[in-house]
């Protein structure tokens, strides 16, 4: 809503001095949202005056039209002598009354006016448009005022050209304030002045012989009044007043009689619909349309309606969405003379629903959906007439019919306990207060200790004990409130999960990745280029209705696709060595997709009705990923680096279990979008709680990836069910640190190449038994010598007691034990033996 | 040979006449002095002080003096050995000095050298920021709670007294999911704001209840540099007996100064959320110029605008309806609520100055938080 403040102050007597400033931020203190404090005109200066033009001669021999005026300016120009002007426009004629700007004048935007030569003739001042006034993009050419206004008096004034206009942001229960009368109510109580309310005006009673109206669904439309002025002259134009006010309040200047109707309803607040009445034909009739019904609107759409909405209709059908837009068939025109005005009222549920469905947002309908004052149809409708017949030129007079149709309804009580206000604030308001803020706001306040509070009809959104007591404490001020603290009782810190994820973090930071926060949202593309089958289950996604891409509809099911599109974005900016994490939620639909019920709100669900809800819901585990490219040690002055490998992913998982405590076991694998056989299956038991490695060289490519990009992904509800089951946290426990020496003991094994290191280091500690301390692989070689197919991997064991130092015999034996369960389990041979 | 019975005369015993001792004792003080490294010294070492130096083996022939003459040519002996093995101390004490001064010259290193050569990691802004705020409030006794992102319509609207045709509904623009026929009508959607974690909250704990709640929300806005369509938010509610605005107050500013400094503050202005009634906006004393700059065109403050304050978040008590979706009684219990955008937090926590610096995951935008803000 946007307030101009000299039409702010016709209802309001804000004291003298006060800045379009000063009044803001009593507005903002009420809770009025003023965004900003526009200042028209601000670096206009004048002389700016009326002249008449006296004189026009054409030029020719020009590529346009250009006029040579002499322009009597009073005595404005200090000699009483024509001012001579060269202008462009060429829509006035001699006689007629211009706005001219004189020499050492500044126009908007800092052009300032000196007597110049041009098209041969010195031109001493200009004749002013109304784009080069600031008022509005119309440059149909230049302004012609009424006739009556006097030559050579200040244009400034006349036009209103200088003024301060508060935007603000009204919120929706404050649909009141989108109008003046609503906002000069506040600006009255910020002051503590009295209001002028606009909306008090005597109307005449509804009578027999107004327009015919019949509503058929008062439940939609709750009051319709109809009143009716014949022999408006159509050729009379908004006085610039009006046309100014319109204009600056942000909506076009367009017709009298539009231009009244939107008048009254920035005035009021009651939006009004003006039909040519020779163009309705019978009784106008609200109901809600037929299946199929079609209505083109004033903004030349045609519109397939739907049975919820609610019409404006006559004889012919359909003509007008009603509270939202007209249509074409009854609108204004350049003929109309007789004029129906409509001030009706309707339910905001309904125009909200329409307005939605027709994507049609208008000032009528944004008021509705906000709840318009029901009592202020008459006054708005009054309104209207009085300015019609005022300035619809001679013949124009207001008809005695008056229509009104109302469907009655019960008013709203609202019982408080007159100490809830300062309950809710935390501060002792005294009685007196409490009812003197509630009158202020417009309430009717019976009783002393339970107050029975009636709200003013303006105000639908006062319903509840607590919004009175917003009402009371907002007055007061909200700096009036205290600072205190509750007594908070003592909370057990973050969950054993939470801490988890925070390791997490930490160790994946430590280790020398860099943490990012990618969008959840895929394509079937990406699963393409991962080379995921018809069937994989990562193809089974959640899918938005209205996604922020059309490529992109669906939630992630793995979080690799947000960390690769990251990393190549990094390679492209130049950063070749790249280690990312990501932790995060993805989105796996449940096999059954109910529709979520829309459960009630007035008591608490039933355990039921929760789980269905939950059952609607995709599951959403907790993931962690993380990709990596380049050197994973950079090389440098002290010579080469490391390049990141299949191998730096699976540490990276391990990594991850490890900040958990929680062991896994890693297993050859095959994965898309793994490398087939750099694909490592993390395990925890049995469960498969992640993969890592290289990703697969058509992935790289499809994705233009770094060559040998690898990645990891762990599920960390997977990874911690265990833990979760038994309290969420393993307690490390303390191992006993032996001081007796080590017998260390290398073996090489050789196996066969497919045989997995994994399975050899398992059998090896196994067999070694209690005694082995550590145990490490220092060498993998493959050759002539270990043979075509096989591979040989040397241990060193490190054996150690607790109670004694250990006998050459016993840590051989220990060896020899290790070596046997390994030979038995994976077919390994010792070296040399 | 010497003549039996005939008295043992050391002076007769060439190698053992002073001048002779004095000699092998002066050219053995002559080598080590000449000595020039440790090697040499070793050399003269063995020459003047092993077993067939001249001194060692003068030693020998004192055993064969008989015993009148054994003490004078014993203490003639051990006294030049005794200097001589001083000298030799001494020399080799010098020499090592020398060579230690020597060699840890030549092991001299430039240490400006970069050695960089483990890459370093780092967290999220976003996720420490949301950590931090999450330990200002575990230190008043709250805890945490989580939710999840793709929410039901009831949690995310309706409990939250957002009826289906509320204006604000249309206020927050939302994502909403396709249901299992490819209908628009699934009843599921993008959680727009964090507070669907309340509803959880209240629904499964019973009052007291003070939890902070951070998490990603959802908004249909393309990403520009003041608007992402993902982003975080962190909210807390309080539920308990007695629960008022002026606790709500004290909260936020404890909450600001632990947060931005010391005597930082906070300012509610009236607002309208449908779950909170009454409702306030919430805004931050600049806790770089603290107000400072209000009036002073000549110290302008880029953090506030030079408005002394920075709007901060939403925040209000609890509105009865919303505590009756959640079966508590508004008869006994109150509550308050309050939220924030982790995004704006950060940006002028931290001076960003572009939203999508913290969406596109630039390393090199990370690095400098390091592991906690």
């Amino acid at each position: 809503m946007r307030v101009p403040l000299s039409w702010l102050r016709e209802y309001v007597d804000l004291p003298a001095g006060q800045s379009g400033r000063d009044v803001a931020e009593k507005l903002v203190a009420l809770g009025l949202e003023v965004e900003t404090v526009d200042q028209l005109g601000s670096d206009l200066k004048g002389p700016l005056v009326v002249g008449q033009v006296l004189e026009i001669e054409e030029l020719t021999g020009f590529k346009k039209p250009i006029r040579f005026c002499k322009v009597d300016v009073g005595d404005a120009n200090g000699t009483g002598e024509p001012q001579e002007i060269v202008c462009g426009a060429t829509n006035f004629e001699v006689d007629d009354k211009v706005v001219v700007i004189l020499p050492g004048g500044v126009l908007p935007g800092g052009f300032e006016i000196s007597q110049r030569k041009t098209y041969g003739h010195t031109s001493a001042g200009m004749i002013c448009s109304a784009r080069e006034l600031g008022m509005g993009d119309d440059h149909d050419g230049i302004i012609v005022l009424p006739i009556e206004v006097e030559v050579g008096s200040d244009a400034i004034e006349l036009l209103g050209l200088v003024d301060e206009v508060l935007d603000i942001a009204v919120t929706p229960d404050r649909g009141y304030c989108l109008s003046m009368r609503g906002v000069a109510r506040e600006a009255a109580i910020g002051y503590g002045i009295p209001l002028r309310d606009p909306a008090l005006l005597d109307v005449p009673a509804p009578n027999s012989y107004g327009y015919p109206i019949a509503v058929e669904d008062p439940e939609g439309c709750r009051r319709f009044v109809a009143r009716t002025v014949v022999g408006v002259d159509p050729s009379a134009p908004s006085p610039l007043w009006l046309q100014r006010r319109v204009q600056m309040a942000g909506m076009r200047p367009i017709s009298l009689a539009v231009d009244i109707t939107n008048y009254v309803m920035l005035e009021l607040g009651q939006p009004l619909h003006a039909y040519d009445r020779a163009k309705l034909q019978g009784t106008i009739t609200v109901r809600r349309a037929h299946e199929g019904e079609k209505l083109r609107t004033l903004d030349g759409a045609e519109r397939t309606l739907d049975r919820e909405d609610l019409l404006i209709t006559d004889k012919s059908g359909p003509i007008g969405l009603a509270g939202v837009m007209g249509g074409e068939t009854t609108e204004i025109g350049a003929e109309t003379r007789d004029i129906v005005i409509e001030a009706a009222n309707f339910d905001p549920v309904s125009i909200a629903r329409t307005a939605r469905r027709h994507k049609l947002g208008s000032e009528a309908s944004r008021r509705f959906e906000r709840g318009v004052d029901p009592e202020a149809a008459r006054a708005a409708a009054q309104r209207a007439v009085d300015l019609l017949v005022l300035l619809g030129g001679e013949g124009a007079v207001a008809e005695a019919g008056v229509t009104e149709v109302d469907a009655p309804r019960e008013p709203v009580r609202i019982g408080m306990a007159v100490d809830h206000p300062g309950n809710v604030a935390g501060i002792a308001y005294a009685a007196e207060t409490v009812a003197q803020r509630l009158q202020e706001v417009g309430c009717t306040v019976e009783g002393i200790d339970a107050l029975t509070v009636t709200p003013p009809t303006w105000r639908p959104d006062l319903t509840d004990p607590n919004d009175l007591a917003e009402e009371v404490i907002r007055l007061e001020g909200y700096d009036e409130v205290p600072s205190t603290l509750p007594q908070v009782p003592p909370g057990r810190g973050l969950t054993p999960a939470q801490r988890l994820r925070r390791r997490i973090g930490r160790a994946l930071a430590g280790d020398g990745y860099r943490e990012v926060q990618n969008y959840p949202f895929v394509g079937e593309a990406v699963f393409d280029a991962f080379g995921l089958d018809a069937s994989d289950p990562r193809r089974i996604t959640v899918k938005l209705v209205n996604p922020i891409s059309d490529e992109e509809p669906a939630l992630r099911t793995t979080l690799l696709p947000g960390l690769l599109a990251t990393l190549r974005r990094n390679v492209g900016r130049g950063n070749a060595d790249v280690a990312l994490f990501e932790t995060g939620l993805v989105f796996r639909p449940k096999a059954e997709r109910p529709v979520a019920p829309r459960l009630p709100v007035d008591r608490r669900p039933t355990e039921a009705e929760l789980e269905q809800l939950a059952a609607a819901l995709p599951d959403q585990p907790y993931r962690v990923a993380a990709v990596l490219s380049g050197e994973r040690a950079p090389s440098g002055w002290w010579g080469g680096g490391r390049t990141a490998t299949w191998a730096d992913a699976v540490e990276a998982a391990r990594t991850v279990a490890a900040a958990v405590g929680v062991e896994v076991t890693v297993r050859q694998d095959r994965h898309a979008p793994w490398h087939p056989g750099r694909c490592a299956a993390l395990l925890v038991g049995d469960t498969v709680v992640g993969h890592a490695g290289e990703l697969h060289p058509r992935v790289v490519k499809a994705l233009q990836l770094p060559d040998r990009t690898c990645a990891m992904e762990v599920d960390f509800d997977l990874l911690t069910a265990e833990l979760a089951a038994t309290g969420g946290e393993k307690l490390a426990v303390a191992g006993h640190i032996s001081s007796f020496p080590v017998a260390t003991q290398d073996v090489a094994l050789i196996v066969d190449e497919t045989v997995p290191a994994a399975d050899v280091e398992g059998a090896l500690r196994e067999g070694a038994g209690e005694l082995l301390e550590s145990l490490r692989l220092f060498d993998v070689f493959t050759g002539e010598q270990v043979g075509a197919g096989k591979k040989s991997l040397a241990y060193a064991l490190r054996f150690r007691a607790t109670d004694r130092t250990l006998t050459a015999e016993e840590s051989t034996a220990a060896r020899d034990a290790a070596v046997a369960l390994a030979a038995d389990r994976t077919g390994a041979v010792l070296r040399g033996a | 040979m010497s003549a039996p019975n005939k008295s043992y005369d050391p002076v007769e015993v060439e190698s053992l006449k002073p001048e002779e001792v004095d000699k092998a004792r002066d050219a053995a003080l002559a080598a080590f002095a000449a000595a020039q490294d440790l090697a040499a010294l070793q050399e003269a070492k063995v020459a003047h002080t092993g077993d067939r130096s001249p001194l060692a083996l003068a030693n020998r022939e004192i055993g064969a003096l008989p015993p009148q003459a054994k003490a004078e040519a014993g203490k003639r002996v051990g006294q030049a050995r005794g200097q001589v093995n001083q000298a030799l101390a001494a020399r080799r004490e010098e020499l090592e000095a020398e060579r230690d001064a020597r060699v840890l010259v030549e092991e001299t290193v430039d240490v400006t050298l970069p050695w960089d050569r483990a890459p370093r990691g780092a967290r999220h802004p976003l996720t420490t920021l949301a950590e931090r705020v999450g330990d200002v409030f575990v230190a008043m006794g709250y805890e945490i709670a989580e939710g999840p992102e793709v929410e039901a319509e009831w949690y995310n609207f309706d409990a939250l007294n957002i009826a289906p045709d509320h204006p604000a509904r249309t206020m927050q623009d939302t994502f909403f999911v396709q249901a299992a026929d490819g209908s628009p009508d699934s009843g599921v959607v993008l959680r727009t704001h964090t507070s669907p974690v309340q509803i959880r909250t209240m629904l499964t704990r019973t009052p007291p209840i003070y939890v902070i709640c951070p998490g990603r929300v959802y908004r249909t806005d393309e990403l520009d540099a003041t608007h992402t369509p993902v982003f975080g938010q962190v909210e807390g509610l309080a539920v308990d007996k007695g629960l008022t605005m002026a606790d709500l107050r004290g909260t936020l500013d404890h909450f600001a100064s632990s947060m931005f400094g010391e005597g930082i503050v906070t300012r509610m202005r009236p607002s309208y959320f449908p779950f909170t009634e009454p409702s306030a906006e919430v805004d931050l004393q600049c806790f770089v110029c603290r107000g400072a700059s209000v009036g002073d065109p000549d110290n302008p403050c880029r953090t506030c605008r030079s408005e002394g304050w920075i709007e901060w978040g939403g925040c209000g008590m609890v509105n009865p309806r919303v505590l009756v979706a959640c079966g508590i009684d508004p008869a006994v219990y109150s509550g308050f609520a309050f939220g924030m955008g982790l995004e704006r937090t950060l940006m002028f926590r931290h001076n960003v100055e572009d939203m999508r610096d913290m969406v596109e995951g630039d390393v090199r935008f990370t690095l400098p938080f390091g592991m906690e803000i």
